[in-house]
């Protein structure tokens, strides 16, 4: 789960980290009172959980009031990468000498979390890292211990910060870093860390990405989670609680298990067709919750053909036979022709109960694939 | 022989009075394993399919002389549960739970290197050494006792596999579900270390998916220093990048990390065939065989 940089920054701000002064607004008219009460210059910045927002047109500096009041005019409703602006951060504009980067992150691999400086700040860290890996000082972090004092001042020696400032600089990533391990942090990253003429440092920018399996015991930012999916199907997805991923393609695909429903989607483009979605119902889904994927499925206008495969472990195949069944009974006509492939934990009754006036039935999965991609290419024939 | 569970493993159950540990407990006994104990904080004294229940693993593990642990725990107290099972002095803990922090694991994985004991999953359908032993939730009918070592990051797809292979006669000799997190106890290098190790095993699949850099490292490995025959599957060839599909581990990264083509590539140019399909890498099994 991505936080606002607002958000960010506030909890960044409360843990001791030197932000901007800024405010949060929805109008031009509030955006030019806080311009006016913050000091000119003033940069005026989308709040959508992208990245590479000032590339795309969503960050704005701004001198006098009608600056402020046309550069949120003009990004208060503006699509950026998909998402549409509803607020923007009206925020004190920092003359700086230098940008800094500092972050945390898990690295998978190693299995424990990373510290890292770099003073290549405000651009791509991706790309400093691709280009110049050395550039980036990193320190693994004991999980059990935290990141020691030592560790953050050797990063930051490590990356050769400005001996003015290092004390600051690694006192921040310190900071930061028990702020990813208390909020169970994926990702908490500053860049960039500006310092001033006057050798301050200031967290110009702020990104804090959660761990959504830790959610359960952070209550407070839970109740921050304000993803409107964009695209309405996906936001259906998110209230039936699958999990769902929308594709341009027309074949439509159900399953369980991620890895079998990737396998699925594979199959689909292996056989010439193209997967509408990735939708996987989980283990020990019952009939009604077979029913509702159907309707996922069927409400996507993209959709020619529909696969049905499941290997039953927990999920057992009468109860998604049922599930079928009930679902296109309520239709006059089926919208999509279905095919089901059922293998596993009661497959065989599931098969006996399929009432194949309605689905198409495939003893292997490959060939309920086949036959999928050869009706929706019927259709657009 | 087998891999890691064989007809003399001894399994406690952790958290077997809840309702996935109740019902899959059942279900390892109806297939023959040996289920001494349950561990359940508070139930010790309970019995539960006739198997007795003690308050800490480590009181079964003495009691009932058990040598593994299978953990159905909450994710909320699976950190601690899997640091009681690594406290035990057990052999092998197999973790089937679904949902565990990264952070929490990243604490597990630290613990891991200072114990003896190994860690399958977590978010993993377990091991099976098929008409021997089964620690997790897969179904069974579908495995045949053979020579062919599977081992695979998804639950599902490892059924889909291993269907493929029993339809041809390609039995197996064990079957483990390594898991679909971030961060998990053993990666594929170490159980096909292992497979090359068991003169029972004639062939290993090995099921990848996009994310993270495991398979890559397996590949490396494989070419330098794996005997027996590896032959491939990757999942999410049509994924696209920055979307979680499904698996907490199954995301290609922005930076193009992750990829199915890098994967795939790399298994190729260490000599390993990787099957478009299922089934192609069930024929690929049988060529070598």
């Amino acid at each position: 789960m991505k936080l606002h940089e607002y958000q960010a920054k506030r909890r960044f701000a409360d843990a001791g980290i030197p932000v901007p002064t800024f405010e949060l607004v929805e109008t031009p008219e509030a955006a030019v009172e806080a311009a006016e009460g913050i000091g000119y210059p003033v940069a005026v910045k989308a709040q959508v959980k992208v990245g590479g927002r000032g590339k795309a047109g969503g960050i704005e500096i701004a001198n006098s009031a009608e600056d402020v009041r046309a550069a949120t005019d003009r990004i208060l409703g503006m699509d950026l990468k998909g998402y549409t602006v509803d607020q923007v951060l009206i925020e004190e504009g920092v003359d700086f000498a230098t940008e800094l980067y500092v972050g945390v992150t898990m690295d998978r691999t190693a299995g424990r979390p990373v510290a890292m400086v770099s003073t290549e700040g405000g651009v791509d860290i991706e790309e400093v890292a691709a280009r110049d890996p050395d550039a980036i000082a990193r320190e693994y972090v004991d999980p059990a211990f935290g990141l020691h004092h030592y560790q953050a001042r050797r990063a930051v020696y490590g990356a050769g910060v400005d001996r003015e400032v290092a004390s600051d600089v690694a006192a921040v990533l310190h900071t930061l870093y028990g702020l990813f391990e208390s909020s169970d942090g994926a990702d908490a990253e500053i860049n960039p860390l500006m310092v001033t003429n006057d050798d301050e440092v200031i967290a110009a920018d702020a990104v804090f990405n959660i761990d959504e399996d830790a959610l359960f015991r952070h209550a407070d930012l839970a109740e921050l989670e304000d993803e409107r999916h964009e695209d309405p199907l996906e936001q259906k997805a998110a209230d039936y609680g699958f999990d769902y991923v929308r594709l341009d393609g027309n074949v439509g695909i159900i399953g369980n298990g991620a890895g079998l429903v990737m396998t699925t989607l594979d199959l689909v483009d292996h056989y010439g067709g193209t997967p509408a979605n990735f939708l996987d119902v989980g283990g020990g889904a019952k009939a009604a919750r077979i029913a509702n994927a159907l309707d996922m499925v069927f409400s996507d206008d993209n959709v020619e053909s529909v696969v049905f495969n499941i290997f039953g472990g927990i999920t057992r195949g009468d109860e998604v036979a049922r599930g079928i069944n009930e679902a296109l009974s309520t239709f006059d006509e089926v919208p999509k022709p279905v095919t089901v492939r059922l293998a596993g934990t009661n497959a065989a009754e599931g098969m006996e109960i399929l009432d194949t006036s309605l689905v198409t039935v495939e003893d292997t999965l490959e060939a309920a694939v086949q036959d999928a991609v050869a009706a929706a290419q019927e259709v657009t024939a | 022989m087998s891999v890691y569970v064989d007809d003399d493993t001894r399994v406690v159950v952790q958290g077997i009075t809840g309702g996935e540990g109740s019902f899959h407990t059942e279900r390892m006994l109806e297939y023959g394993t040996n289920v001494v104990a349950g561990a359940v904080p508070g139930r010790g004294g309970q019995t539960i399919h006739d198997v007795p229940v003690y308050d800490t693993v480590r009181d079964a593990a003495e009691a009932e002389d058990a040598n593994a642990s299978v953990v159905f725990v909450p994710p909320a107290f699976a950190e601690d549960a899997l640091l009681e099972g690594l406290d035990s002095g057990l052999d092998l803990v197999v973790a089937i739970t679904e949902g565990i922090p990264t952070q929490d694991m990243s604490r597990v994985k630290k613990r891991l290197e200072e114990v003896e004991t190994r860690l399958i999953g977590p978010n993993c359908p377990g091991i099976i050494t098929p008409g021997a032993a089964k620690l997790g939730i897969m179904p069974t009918d579908i495995f045949q006792a053979g020579s062919v070592g599977v081992v695979s990051r998804s639950g599902t797809l490892t059924y889909q596999i291993v269907d493929n292979l029993s339809a041809r006669g390609l039995g197996q000799s064990t079957a483990i579900g390594i898991g679909g997190d971030p961060i998990i106890g053993t990666p594929f290098v170490d159980t096909i270390r292992a497979f090359d190790a068991d003169p029972a095993t004639d062939a290993i699949v090995m099921c990848g998916e996009i994310g993270g850099e495991d398979e890559e490292q397996a590949a490396a490995m494989i070419e330098e220093e794996i005997k027996t025959p590896v032959v491939g599957f990757i999942a999410g060839r049509t994924a696209p990048p920055g979307k979680r599909m499904g698996h907490a581990g199954a995301i290609v990264s922005g930076s193009g990390t992750g990829t199915a083509a890098s994967k795939i590539e790399a298994l190729s140019a260490a000599g390993v065939p990787v099957g478009e399909t299922p089934e192609a890498v069930a024929d690929e099994v049988a060529n070598l065989l």
